[in-house]
């Protein structure tokens, strides 16, 4: 779908846990979420730390979609 | 460590008012595995059924395949730390009642369970319409929680099989088999000419209905570690899931673990079976990581010349496949890859969620999209309510004339990454 | 029974025309089996006869396509054959292109079963092997006779009506379509012997070649993020509760689309995952976890971005077909496109 979308125009950041397949499968803006079946939670943590990872992550995904790239690349979470 | 299996060959199955083997004939009393398996205080009702091949019966949806089998000589019992004491098992005497098998079912637990049939064109994708199978139909309490429920049926499922597995220890088996493996050094002395091949098999470690246990332990804590081949002959490695019910090995298939067997069928005469290395699938990038890096060094440090690895499952798992062939490639090791496609229903879409070019020796089991019209069953054994919504499934899949069309994804064993069915595809 | 009607086409080398030197001939039409139709005869047996024979130069096919192909059906309608055959071309490289295209042509035009055989490396292979079944050869005509044994055999299938098998089972050059069959070892003993045959540097076949994925360009970046709509997209499967659309569990071969509209955060009363291939436990008690509304409401307030797009789209990754993804991404995206999104954000489980 991540091609797709690209290849339709639009910028698009691909959050994910697999970072590999992303990168193999041929997105270019990849954020590494926290794991397969929470990409965006942490069920260890309490609640509002769990919301701060969620920030961290998506802050993350704002920051892919706000960079130049010339290829595939895969972006920090602070 | 020796182990000698003992084959007595169960051509039937039937109640009877005595648990017993007789001539070939499985019989079971069925209020003894009632109670045994009520003992559990989290299940309300099971019924003890019986499918036998060629029957027009269907069962579904399927959890877990077991087969009966009872340690005779050596330490430890089967299934060690889960049913039995822990203990190192995989030395001594084990007999086998060969062409038995429990089978549980119920209701569903999540998406993923698979169907059975006994007979028609589904027989012929599953190799568990070949044995004689007592089936649980196993009802749980109302409001237990999901992990509980699969739980609950896991253990009624191996206590079972133990119960039928004690009515095959004062048996003579009708045949039997030696399995061996050396310690490192010896191993490397008995066979110095040939190469020394190892076997490293993924152990699907997911989360609930895609979970697998070693000794008890669940293995997606488990860091990538060595095992002697015959100890999953003894139950060390059980089935926790059964997701999608086409590529996920169900307990019977670990004890009964191909790759194992076909190796020891070489060993000696054109490779030398070193030993067998086991690692998880886990949802952590971390983790695939860790233990892919830790299967590639074992594999170096046992010198092994040859390797063949074994996926459970697909899609992110594919990403651990990928990693353990580069990694155990880049150590100089020769190695083929065995796995399943998703190709989708006409077969023309990417088989794998990732892919590598060391991969270049690789076994399929077949693509698990390919779709198949099942025929209409006498007799259905648990429910054929789930079998739109099973992973292979799809909404109005069941037909008027009771004929029902799903993926093979569906069916229990279809698509053996482990290699224990006989489909491929090209 | 009578037997089943068979046009062959050869090129002028071996209609024993002549060489390069007579590549330029026109097409032509005999009666009969001519050159290497004859060795088919006794492999057809009862069921089929070649009853013609259509000739063509390979310099004057490739340079005159059109016409030429337009000549050649012309004869070959008239000789109302059940099936053609064309080739076997082995290495020859204009010789396999021409097979490869009238078998096409005839294949579309006279909808009848078609096949010819080449050796995998003729240019004609790789144009035309999707297209038609092309039996693989050895790269010379010293493989005539296994070429005929295996394409007859084909044929016959084909005639028959019959099932035709994986290419392996039937001897064809793959056509990038995965086949399903039955082999006579399990794998577990196929992976052994593969491996023996790699230890002891001996050839041997994989049974899926590694593939290659295709790449787009990236996009140029959102220039001012703080005034982007922006899409949420996920192939975690979470839908309204109940499932309304009946996304399946794996294998997916729809969508969903749902309105955001009022909507602060994913409740779990209200929303769960159809995704079957992960312990859903997690998403179902926060589905912000896999699809997370909860923080793009709080980026709109903080104006962090322009605003959260009123939709978001689901789908279940799970088994899929890349060939439906990719269609569930077309179609979205030009509503996407209509309706100024100017980022997405997709997130997998």
């Amino acid at each position: 779908m991540v091609k797709e979308i690209e290849r339709a125009g639009i910028p698009v950041v691909h959050i994910c846990t697999v970072t590999p397949i992303s990168q193999t499968v041929g997105a270019n803006r990849i954020v590494p979420a926290i794991a397969i079946p929470h990409p965006l939670g942490d069920p260890s943590l309490p609640l509002e730390e769990e919301k701060a990872v969620r920030r961290r992550i998506m802050n993350a995904a704002l920051k892919a979609l706000s960079t130049e790239i010339s290829e595939q690349t895969v972006f920090d979470v602070d | 460590m020796r182990l000698e299996l003992g084959y007595i060959h169960i051509t039937d199955i039937r109640f009877g008012d005595a648990s017993k083997v007789e001539d070939g004939v499985l019989y079971v009393n069925a209020e003894e595995v009632e109670a045994l398996v009520l003992r559990d205080e989290r299940i309300t009702s099971v019924k003890v059924d019986m499918a036998r091949p060629g029957e027009s019966v269907r069962i579904t949806p399927v959890k877990d395949v077991i087969e009966p089998r009872v340690k005779v000589e050596g330490p430890g019992g089967m299934f060690p730390g889960v049913i039995s004491p822990v203990d190192t098992v995989g030395s001594g005497k084990t007999h086998v009642l060969k062409g038995a098998a429990v089978v549980t079912t119920g209701t569903i637990v999540g998406f993923q369970e698979g169907i059975l049939d006994m007979s028609g064109v589904g027989a012929d994708y599953t190799p568990f319409s070949k044995t004689n199978n007592l089936v649980l139909v196993i009802i749980p309490r109302k409001g237990l929680g999901s992990h509980e429920h699969e739980h609950a049926v896991r253990e009624a499922g191996l206590k079972t099989a133990v119960y039928l597995g004690e009515l095959a220890r004062e048996l003579t088996p009708d045949s039997t088999e030696v399995f061996e493996t050396l310690p490192l050094t010896e191993g490397v002395k008995q066979f110095p000419d040939l190469p020394r091949v190892g076997y490293v098999q993924m152990l699907q470690s997911q989360g609930l209905l895609h979970d697998t246990y070693v000794y008890g332990v669940d293995a997606k804590r488990i860091l990538p570690t060595l095992m002697s081949p015959t100890e999953v002959m003894d139950g060390a490695i059980i089935s926790g899931n059964c997701v999608s019910a086409c590529d996920k090995n169900p307990t019977y298939v670990h004890q009964n673990n191909p790759i194992v067997h076909d190796l020891f069928a070489r060993h000696g005469k054109d490779l030398n079976f070193a030993a067998m290395i086991i690692t998880n699938e886990n949802v952590y990038l971390a983790d695939k990581i860790r233990s892919s890096d830790w299967t590639s060094n074992l594999c170096a440090f046992l010198s092994l010349d040859g390797v063949i690895i074994s996926e459970e499952g697909f899609g992110n798992p594919d990403t651990d496949l990928m990693m353990n062939c580069r990694k155990i490639t880049d150590k100089g090791i020769k190695t083929v890859v065995i796995t399943d496609e998703y190709a989708g229903q006409d077969g023309a879409s990417q088989s794998l969620a990732d892919a590598h070019e060391s991969a270049d020796a690789l076994v399929t089991g077949g693509n698990a999209n390919q779709v198949v019209t099942l025929p209409r069953m006498d007799k259905i054994i648990g429910s054929e309510e789930y079998v739109g919504i099973i992973a292979g499934g799809w909404d109005q899949n069941k037909h008027e004339d009771g004929t029902i069309t799903v993926e093979i994804q569906a069916i229990t064993g279809a698509t053996s990454e482990v290699g224990f069915a006989h489909l491929s595809a090209r | 029974m009578s037997k089943k009607r068979v046009v062959h086409y050869i090129n002028q080398f071996f209609a024993q025309i002549g060489g390069e030197e007579m590549a330029h001939v026109k097409p032509e039409y005999r009666e009969g089996p001519l050159g290497p139709g004859l060795a088919f005869g006794p492999a057809f047996g009862d069921h089929a006869e070649i009853v013609g024979t259509v000739i063509c130069g390979d310099s004057y096919f490739n340079e005159n396509m059109e016409e030429a192909k337009a000549e050649l059906l012309k004869m070959i309608k008239a000789a109302k054959p059940d099936l053609f055959i064309a080739g076997p071309a082995f290495n020859a490289g204009r010789y396999g292109v021409a097979c490869g295209a009238i078998s096409e042509a005839v294949k579309n035009e006279l909808g009848i079963p078609v096949l010819t055989g080449m050796y995998e490396e003729n240019p004609g292979a790789d144009m035309f092997k999707s297209a038609v079944y092309i039996v693989s050869t050895r790269n010379s005509a010293v493989g005539m006779r296994d070429a005929v044994k295996k394409m007859s055999a084909l044929a016959l299938k084909m005639l028959k009506d019959e099932p035709i098998g994986a290419s392996s089972e039937d001897h064809y050059i793959p056509q990038g379509i995965r086949v399903n069959l039955f082999e006579k070892d399990r794998g577990s003993k196929r992976a052994v012997d593969m491996l023996l045959k790699k230890l002891k540097d001996q050839p041997y076949v994989t049974e899926y070649p590694m593939p290659a994925f295709d790449r787009v360009d990236p996009q140029p970046a959102v220039k001012d993020i703080r005034s982007a709509k922006i899409a949420l997209v996920t192939s975690g499967g979470i839908v309204p509760k109940g499932n309304p659309d009946h996304i399946e569990s794996s294998s997916a071969t729809k969508y969903g689309r749902y309105d955001l509209e009022g909507v602060n955060y994913l409740s779990k009363n209200r929303y769960a995952t159809a995704h079957g291939g992960y312990d859903p436990s997690y998403a179902n008690e926060d589905p912000d976890r896999v699809v997370p509304v909860d923080m793009m409401r709080e980026f709109e307030k903080e104006e962090k971005i322009g605003s959260l797009y009123r939709y978001f789209f689901s789908t279940v990754g799970n088994g899929t077909a890349v060939k439906n993804a990719k269609a569930f991404a077309e179609e979205f995206s030009k509503e996407l496109i209509e309706e100024n999104v100017q980022a997405v954000i997709l997130t997998s489980t």
